[in-house]
Parts: C-alpha cells; structure tokens; sequence
C-alpha cells in the first residue's frame, strides 16, 4: 500500500484534486456548524451583491443567503453522487460477475438487458424516472443508479471473462470450492482496482447528474442543492448574476477535482501504463 | 460474393437485430406508464373537474383501460408500430404531431454541435499529439479537463450573461425572431445567429471528449509498426502524420460519435431549455412542468428509437471507412 501512495503522489494533479475534494468534503462537514440556520429561509436583505449586507456570496430575490446554499449543497451533492454510486457499483458488479462468470445463455440474456440501457439515453430516462417516482432523495439516487450501472456491469464481466480461466481459479476449484465463494473471495478481490476507478469517476457524473436534474426543478424541494440554486437564479440572471455563478463553480470545482483523482487512481493502479507513454 | 452484396447483407442483418431492442425499449415504456399514480382517465376527470365513477368506470372501458395488463400491451404495441403515441391532454394534440413540430429544431441543433464538436475534437486533438508535451498540448489538456466538468446548464448562462447581456452579441433565447418576419436568406441568417449560443454550449462538452480521445488515438498509432517502417524509409513526419497517422486515428473518434448520441439528446433538454430552443428537449422540459406524462413518454421513445437508428447508420459507415471490418 506504501508504493500506492508513493505512485498516486507522484502525479501533481491529483494530489491537487485529492485536496480539493478533502475541503469539499470538509465544507460539507461543517455546513450545519457555520450556517447552523435552513439555507430556504430569508436571511437578509434581497438581491445583496457579493460581499454586502453580511453575504460573502450576495443573496438571491428571496433574501436566501447564496453562500450558506452552497455549504448545504455540499451535502447534497457528496451524498447523493455517494449513494448513486455504491449502488451502481453493487448492482453492475452482480450483473457483470454473473454474465462472466457463467458465460452461455445466463451472459447472453444479462448482456442483451445491459446493452438495452445503454441504448436509452441516460439523462432523458433519468428525468423521466424521478418525474415519475416524484422528486424526492430516494427517487433520485435510484434514477441516477438506474442509469450508471450498465458501465460497471460491462467493466466486471470482461475482467471476470479474463481472471474465471486462470490457474488460481481452476486450483480453487479442484479444491472443490462453491461458486459464489469464487466468485466473491477469489476473483472479485483480483478486478477491484479498474472497479474503484470506474466508481470515482462514476461520482462526478453522479453530481453532473443530480445538478442537472435539480437544475430542472426535478431536485427533492426540501433539500438545498447546487442545481437547484442556478435554477432559481436564471430568472434574474440580468440583474443578480452571483446567484448562478457561484454554485455553478463549486459544481465545476468538485467535478474537476473528482476527475483528478480518479484518473491519478487509474495511474497508480496500472504503472506500467502510464510508464510506456 | 462482392463487397457490396456483404455490407448490405450486414445492414439487414444489423437492422433485425435493432428489432428486439427497440421492443423492450416500448416494453419498458408501457411500464413506467403504468407504474405513475393515475391513468389518462384520471387526468381527463381532473381537467373536467368532476367525473362521476360511474363515467370514469364508462371512459375506462371505452380506452381498454379496463383490460388485463397483457392485453393492454399488446394493445400499447400495436398502437406504437401504427405511430400513435397517445394524446397529450395539455396540448390537446396527438403526442406524435406535437413531436414531428418540434423534431427538427432539436436534429439542426444536434448536427451543428456534432459538426463542431467533432471538427474541432479532431484539430486539437490532433494539435495537442503532435506538440506532446509543449504548452500547447498542457493548455489543450487542461482546457479539455475544465470543459469535461462543467455543467452543460451553467456554461450556457454564464455565456448568456456574457455574449448576450453584457455584449450584446447574440440572442438570448428562442430560435428566430418570429416578429421581424424574415424570409429566405435572411430567415436562414437570423436563424443561424439564434444557433451560435446553443451549438457552442452543448459542444463543449463533446468537444473536450473527442479531444482526448483523439490525442490518445493518434499517440497509440504513433507506436504502431508502420509508423517504424515509414520513418525508416525515411518519409518525413508530416507525411507520417497527415498521410498514416491521422486516418487510422480517426476511426475510434467515428465509432464515439455514435455511443455519444445519446448523451447528446440529453444534453439538448438542458441546453433547449436553457435557450427556449423550440425542440424536443424544450418539449420535454414542458411536459415535466405540465405533468404531461403521455408527452414525455412519446419523447423518451423516440429518443431511444433515435439513438438505435444512428448508431445502425454510424456501423455501416464505419464499414466503409474501414475495409478491414469483418462484415459476415
């Protein structure tokens, strides 16, 4: 694990991404601490610019306080993209150990499902979900999932068609080992590195995700999220133009930084790749 | 057999495997329909305002909505294959007129934006491998990492605040200026002013995508064998480049912009709405403030209908872009 550290470190750019997130994550953090008060509720005067009235960010045509929405969109976003993620990852990992693993018809029909949700495009599905489902933090996090796993499903299956023929799985089973336990114990372990960087980059668009749909007003109405604020701030982006750019930065911000650090995972993973460039 | 009598072979072949697909897709429609609260009965009782249950019981039976699940979707399918895609209630319009209106604002704004995303993926790109390791490529690089983390509705109000409120460059919204009455070329004009925002908007991120692919696909042929056998033979490395390189560099780029369709009529809702583009997007995003549902399900069908049909045209180019393809 020390020569993982000393790899990821080496590249610059995402030890830089590493810190961002760590602060994003802080700011998440403490969001209830330094802005103990709902980021909905009128905290002063409509319309601040940035810097007056006691609003570091400004304030919007509701007197909501921009910056407090982004501490607590903070929470929003890690959670969700979190949660979207996991669950996306179980879930395709089932999938993709399953249609490897058996291979013949039980791959055939998995893969036939997988490619047909790769077909629907995701966005237009995902807004349809949560219209459905009504918006809430369940609904969303179950479109987003809905919508990412096929990736993952397709990233395990190839690593278990690969690992299922080498010796260290045939010695497993003249041992007389099940088949699940294989699967679990012995070849999942060997396929989680490209697993946990497909997931780091999965968040990221985890948060593109959410903050488009709450962008659209498809976001959970008691939950302030970063989507969410640009939505309302359109309106009056002639005269209050700090309501939309903020938010919008830290969603950039957060992205970017996500991106860095899984590529540098992918890097420190796959050495050898990065050396032969 | 000829080459031409394999590749159309291939296109019917391709074309009946699209079958099953497009299918389940209508499948997986006729379930989210039913799985929302309400029926179409529902909503007809809500915009009457009152509707005894004897008369929503009547009105059932007269929609089939009565029928056992299998029989109603044999029923959904049968209308899908006729091209009724059911009745939006809001518009008070069959949801497949409403779509035909408005699918070819949302077609101009896709083309645009592939034609720039693409050309301009392929030049830096290919700027960005043949200047490895310079400040071009560093600014190309991290130019593509910002654009790839942006959000798609964010990039175009900040562009609205700059090029249409500050300087006044462009429109802020729509698709023509309905009220000047232009007609031919000055109609084609004003339209195409209207298009620069949105098309900039929804490239970007594709842009950023190709230009990475790109770089990658054109460092892998750099390192290939031929490449070795033409500097040896001593061709110089613009003819290496322009004349080897850059061809076979391009086809991951192709088979890209086919996966990447349906990502792009994503980004068109945000960006549409963003705009008030009058296309699909703008439609759908519409329909989710009307809870048209029927609306919204006719435009997530056709979208995936869409996405099958391009990426079927993108094999078959690819086929003859690529004479090494197996085709049988």
């Amino acid at each position: 694990m020390h020569g993982f550290w000393g790899r990821f470190s080496k590249n610059k750019s995402a030890v830089l991404g590493l810190f961002i997130l760590c602060l994003v994550i802080f700011l998440a953090a403490i969001a209830n601490w330094i802005y103990p008060d709902d980021p909905f509720r009128l905290a002063g005067k409509p319309m601040s610019i940035p810097g007056t009235n006691g609003f570091l960010l400004g304030s919007d045509t509701l007197g909501r306080d921009v910056a407090s929405g982004i501490a607590h969109g903070a929470k929003t976003s890690m959670l969700i993209g979190l949660l979207a993620t996991v669950a996306a990852v179980f879930i395709g990992i089932i999938f993709g150990a399953l249609a490897g693993y058996y291979g013949g018809i039980i791959d055939d029909a998995l893969m036939r499902i997988t490619e047909i949700f790769q077909t629907i495009p995701s966005f237009v599905f995902a807004i349809l979900l949560v219209a459905i489902m009504k918006p809430s933090i369940e609904s969303i996090v179950i479109a987003i999932t809905v919508v990412s796993w096929p990736a993952v499903a397709r990233l395990v299956r190839g690593e278990f068609l690969s690992l299922k023929t080498r010796e260290f799985v045939q010695a497993c089973h003249t041992l007389g080992m099940s088949d699940s336990r294989i699967m679990i114990r012995e070849i999942l372990p060997n396929c989680l590195s490209p697993v946990i960087v497909i997931g780091s980059l999965m968040v990221a668009t985890a948060i593109l995700i959410e903050s488009g749909l709450a962008f659209l007003g498809l976001g959970d109405p008691n939950i302030m999220s970063w989507g969410f604020q640009i939505g309302a701030g359109r309106t009056m982006l002639r005269s209050a133009w700090w309501v939309c750019t903020f938010p919008g930065i830290a969603i950039l911000i957060t992205v970017l930084a996500i991106n860095l650090v899984g590529e540098g995972l992918n890097d420190a993973f796959n050495p050898r790749l990065r050396e032969r460039n | 057999m000829n080459r031409s009598a394999k590749i159309l072979r291939y296109v019917i072949r391709r074309l009946i495997q699209a079958i099953p697909i497009i299918l389940a897709i209508i499948v997986l429609n006729f379930f989210l329909l039913n799985m929302a609260e309400g029926d179409a009965v529902d909503v007809l009782a809500g915009e009457a305002g009152s509707a005894t249950p004897e008369y929503m019981a009547e009105l059932r039976a007269k929609f089939g909505l009565d029928q056992p699940l299998p029989v109603q979707l044999l029923v959904y399918l049968k209308n899908i294959v006729s091209l009724d895609l059911g009745y939006s209630f809001r518009h008070d319009m069959p949801v497949s007129i409403l779509i035909v209106d408005r699918f070819w604002p949302t077609l101009l704004l896709m083309v645009s934006t592939i034609i720039l995303a693409i050309g301009f993926g392929i030049l830096l790109g290919l700027l960005a491998a043949t200047n490895l390791n310079t400040w071009k490529d560093a600014v190309i690089s991290v130019f593509a990492l910002i654009t790839y983390a942006t959000p798609l509705f964010w990039v175009g109000l900040m562009m609205i605040v700059v090029f249409s409120i500050n300087l006044r460059w462009f429109p802020t919204s729509g698709m023509e200026n309905i009220a000047a009455f232009y007609e031919g070329f000055d109609r084609f004009v004003d339209i195409t002013h209207h298009l620069v925002l949105p098309t900039i908007t929804l490239s970007l991120f594709y842009l950023a995508l190709y230009t990475r692919l790109m770089r990658a696909s054109m460092l892998e042929q750099y390192g290939q064998d031929y490449v070795v056998t033409a500097r040896a033979k001593g061709l110089p490395e613009r003819r290496i480049t322009f004349g080897h390189v850059l061809r076979n560099a391009l086809l991951p780029v192709v088979t890209m912009a086919g996966v990447q369709v349906g990502a792009l009529i994503g980004g068109s809702v945000i960006v549409e709405s963003v705009f008030a583009w009058p296309g699909l997007g703008m439609l759908a995003f519409e329909s989710l403030f009307a809870r048209d549902l029927n609306l919204l399900l006719g435009i997530f069908l056709i979208s995936s209908v869409l996405v099958v049909v391009v990426n079927l045209i993108v094999d078959i180019i690819y086929c003859f872009l690529d004479p090494r393809i197996e085709i049988s």
